[in-house]
């Protein structure tokens, strides 16, 4: 399944800047960064109830936003993308 | 359904491979070209000159993801795997029906039937699609193999003797080659079919298919050894060191639907041209390495079509064949069906 994952992490409160690159790197170990705090991250429900938890255990959920937008599997056919930074299809071939 | 998850091809000479987190970094002359998560993938196939951090190696054997190296002609060079795993009882079972005549030469035979039924419909495709195109003499050459590799099948499925089954794989194949060459429909005489040729393959469409036979039997293997059997134990192939006898058991069904048609629908589209090729001096083709990508794009793309998986009723996809194949191996030993469903195509 799809979920595109948001987040605002206020890094002027202490321990901010730590919060912000932890939750960062969970979204990148699963997911591909799309822009700067929205990550699109394919992955099955079991491996989703880990991500979750990482990301859930990282933030301070009285300065912190987290957003995940389902988007299930045919996922990707409702995303039109204009502009700069190209994403990578990862379920194409992937080929280098 | 297990989801079919991607390999990773990376045949850019000079990449280096490292690892990130969880992710896979592709790095050619120090700037990064792709980042894969690790858990979207299957397993890692590099060509040539492209090197591996160890902290990948570790991450990617830890994953259970692997990673096989081929030369830049696209020979199998090494593999690097996680520790073995899978049930040991079903090992001891695959080493007792090797080991027994009957049963082994039960699945063998299911196998033999199945590739040269497979082969008859690649056949049978062609005739379908532009038999009026042949000559009179082609077109009789084609009818007449199809009528005999129906009888080579029968008798196959008949057959108690492992040898002589063996003999009626070789007469398939025999027959089969013989007309491929009439599957084709471009007349450019650099892309002539001149009987089937390996080890160094001596024209375009046997460089294309050993090409495309390599990374089958990639995956082959990796499906066995995904279900816990031993890929060097083979039934219709005979043991031999570093052979990896069951993976090219298991790709015997599978090397008509996936990679003969997939060769004659590139050639005949003009999708690869003679261009794409190159000779040696001995008289060896390769594929050239830029048209290597286009290939390998249409190999995956091709592993992603689905079909109804004839014995088991799922709509499937054609790269989990080999996965699905290898677990109703792993059924057919445990006693948990009569006998192996070995992949006829419709």
């Amino acid at each position: 399944m799809l979920i595109l994952v948001s987040y605002d992490v206020e890094v002027t409160s202490p321990g901010g800047a730590r919060r912000l690159r932890r939750i960062a790197r969970a979204c990148k170990d699963y997911g591909q960064r799309v822009q700067f705090s929205v990550f699109e991250i394919e992955v099955a429900p079991d491996q989703w109830v880990l991500l979750r938890a990482r990301l859930v255990g990282e933030m301070d959920p009285v300065r912190d936003s987290l957003r995940f937008y389902f988007l299930g599997s045919g996922g990707r056919r409702r995303i039109e993308h204009l502009g700069a930074k190209p994403v990578v299809d990862l379920d194409a071939p992937l080929i280098v | 359904m297990r989801k079919l998850l991607n390999t990773l091809y990376v045949s850019t000479e000079g990449a280096y491979l490292r690892r990130d987190g969880l992710n896979v970094v592709v790095e050619v002359e120090r700037v990064e070209k792709l980042r894969v998560p690790l858990h979207l993938l299957g397993s890692v196939a590099v060509f040539g000159q492209v090197s591996l951090s160890p902290a990948l190696m570790g991450s990617l054997a830890e994953a259970g993801i692997v990673t096989a190296f081929f030369g830049t002609n696209g020979r199998f060079l090494a593999r690097v795997e996680g520790p073995v795993s899978g049930n040991v009882l079903l090992r001891r079972e695959q080493y007792r029906v090797m080991d027994d005549g009957p049963d082994c030469t039960r699945i063998a035979r299911a196998i033999v039937a199945a590739k040269s039924l497979n082969q008859r419909s690649v056949l049978q495709r062609a005739l379908r699609d532009h038999g009026s195109a042949l000559t009179d003499a082609a077109r009789d050459a084609v009818i007449a193999a199809i009528d005999r590799m129906q009888d080579i099948a029968r008798r196959a499925l008949h057959e108690t003797d492992l040898d002589r089954l063996r003999g009626h794989e070789g007469e398939a194949a025999a027959l089969y080659f013989g007309v491929f060459g009439h599957a084709l429909r471009v007349t450019d005489p650099a892309l002539a079919f001149r009987g089937r040729s390996r080890r160094p393959p001596m024209d375009v469409p046997n460089a294309l298919l050993s090409f495309l036979y390599t990374l089958l039997v990639h995956d082959c293997r990796g499906a066995l050894e995904g279900v816990g059997l031993d890929p060097a134990a083979g039934f219709l192939h005979r043991m031999r060191p570093g052979r990896p006898s069951l993976a090219l058991d298991l790709m015997e069904e599978l090397r008509a639907p996936l990679a003969d048609r997939l060769a004659l629908s590139m050639l005949n589209r003009r999708e690869l041209v003679a261009g794409d090729f190159r000779i040696m001096e001995n008289g060896a083709v390769l594929l050239a390495e830029d048209s290597r990508k286009t290939v390998l794009t249409a190999w995956q793309e091709r592993k992603r079509e689905e079909i109804e998986h004839p014995f088991l009723k799922e709509r499937t996809s054609l790269g989990l064949l080999p996965h699905l194949q290898a677990s109703l191996l792993a059924r057919a030993l445990r006693g948990d069906l009569d006998t192996y469903p070995a992949l006829i195509w419709r």
